[in-house]
């Protein structure tokens, strides 16, 4: 085996790591904002309407069709070239982002959904006899309750939103997946390039499957036999 | 848009629907096809899980670990042009001439498989587990052999918890087979794209492929909702 060649190819390949780890996280925050907002529509009929619509078409599309959706079909409306929003969508970079955030936030909108679900009535019932008004139970409460409640599921969708972030190379971005991609078709040394990206890959949702678990032992320590954290 | 452009996606001598429908119907057999693969390789797995002995049972859970940790993406290329190399490399090593290749349908299959098989294999693995213990004890009393008992106790009841977890491992196994149009392999992604580029209508055909997808998914959420009431025929919480 060739350790200079491997050497070398971790260092070009981690130079991709910013734009992946960028990607990775500000889909994340849109994507959990945008979850947030989808909930909170859930309230009125017409709000859980379109939110049901949204979430069934993001979840029942291939990621790949909505990011090219984005990056070359909007493209061919009139009406979006002469707006103030066609500097970010002609770049590859917006688009991408902009697909990653859409399709994190269907995902998360029904981890938060089932999470929110599973408040107990009578938590939320105390609240409101002990004179909270309805933003305190909301912060003090409800969210915190969801959250620990969602908190698996949603260590989950942040691995496969590392995942889903490779699929930007395919509209021309250099993050780790497009950097291996273009030293395949100059090498030709497909097998060691891509065991390299899969292990930087591997190794941070490794390092999130792990502060996942210590997070959830954090939050609930009497399912881990412990009384106090 | 206009609606004349709309009989691109006909039947019409202009039109793609034939195409499209083609498209859809590879899109179903990579899919099914990944799919057999990865229940056949994830039934192995959660087996070296459950049963195995420590050694088994610790390359089981790498496996998990490492397919579940890794883009699918990279795998479908490590299966693509990997699996090209590897063949070069034996075929040449024989004595043949090149170039050689590997089918995309194969290379697809295999990489969605085996990513699949990760993720069902922890389903199963948790069906399984819920099955109660009393009941398994019980089986073993009367003197039930393991694989009678497998047969009328375990599998019964674990089918039935492993249905909805099942379901949502075949709709990503659907979603994923879009990555497979990157081999080359003209599956509905690949179809739309190529549509695409030689209409110059990119929204239209993208969307007519997200439509697509829509009803494969839809379709078979439906089946699955039938299969997951049916199973629970005469158990407390529903039934037909």
């Amino acid at each position: 085996m060739d350790f200079t060649f491997l050497g070398d190819m971790f260092a070009s390949l981690l130079k991709g790591l910013p734009l992946t780890l960028n990607f990775w996280v500000l889909s994340l925050l849109g994507g959990g904002t945008l979850a947030l907002i989808l909930n909170l529509m859930r309230t009125t009929r017409i709000g859980n309407a379109v939110a049901g619509a949204y979430v069934f078409v993001f979840r029942g599309t291939p990621l790949l069709i909505q990011i090219f959706m984005i990056y070359y079909g909007l493209a061919g409306f009139g009406f979006v070239r002469q707006s103030f929003l066609w500097p970010f969508l002609r770049e590859p970079y917006w688009c991408g982002l902009l697909a990653l955030i859409l399709n994190d936030a269907a995902y998360t909108s029904e981890i938060l959904r089932g999470g929110l679900r599973a408040v107990p009535k009578g938590a939320v019932e105390a609240g409101r006899v002990s004179g909270m008004t309805r933003f305190a139970i909301l912060r003090r409460i409800t969210l915190p309750l969801a959250f620990r409640q969602a908190l698996p599921a949603y260590s989950n969708e942040v691995i496969s939103m590392l995942k889903a972030t490779a699929l930007v190379s395919t509209i021309t971005l250099m993050d780790m997946t497009g950097i291996a991609r273009a030293a395949i078709s100059e090498t030709w040394r497909a097998v060691e390039i891509l065991l390299c990206a899969a292990a930087i890959y591997l190794a941070i949702s490794l390092l999130v499957t792990r502060f996942s678990a210590w997070f959830e032992r954090r939050l609930s320590p009497w399912h881990f036999g412990r009384t106090t954290p | 848009m206009e609606f004349g452009k709309l009989a691109l996606l006909g039947f019409g001598p202009e039109g793609w629907g034939l195409v499209l429908v083609r498209a859809g119907l590879m899109t179903l057999a990579v899919s099914v096809a990944a799919f057999v693969f990865g229940l056949g390789l994830g039934i192995l797995i959660a087996w070296a899980r459950i049963g195995g002995n420590a050694v088994l049972r610790r390359l089981a859970e790498v496996y998990v670990v490492v397919l579940r940790g890794v883009p699918d993406i990279l795998v479908i290329y490590l299966f693509y042009f990997g699996g090209r190399q590897v063949v070069t490399a034996i075929g040449t090593g024989l004595g043949f001439e090149g170039p050689f290749d590997i089918s995309g349908f194969v290379a697809g299959m295999l990489a969605i498989g085996l990513i699949s098989a990760a993720g069902q294999s922890e389903v199963l693995r948790g069906a399984y587990q819920a099955v109660p213990k009393g009941m398994v004890e019980a089986g073993r009393v009367v003197g039930m052999t393991r694989l009678t008992l497998f047969r009328r106790v375990i599998a019964p009841q674990a089918m039935t918890t492993a249905l909805p977890g099942m379901g949502n491992q075949w709709q990503s196994v659907i979603k994923e087979t879009a990555l497979v149009s990157v081999t080359g392999l003209v599956e509905t992604m690949r179809q739309v794209s190529v549509a695409a580029g030689t209409t110059q209508e990119h929204f239209l055909f993208y969307a007519a492929g997200a439509v697509i997808y829509l009803c494969i998914t839809t379709v078979s959420d439906q089946i699955f909702r039938f299969a997951e009431r049916r199973s629970l025929r005469g158990h407390p919480q529903g039934g037909m």
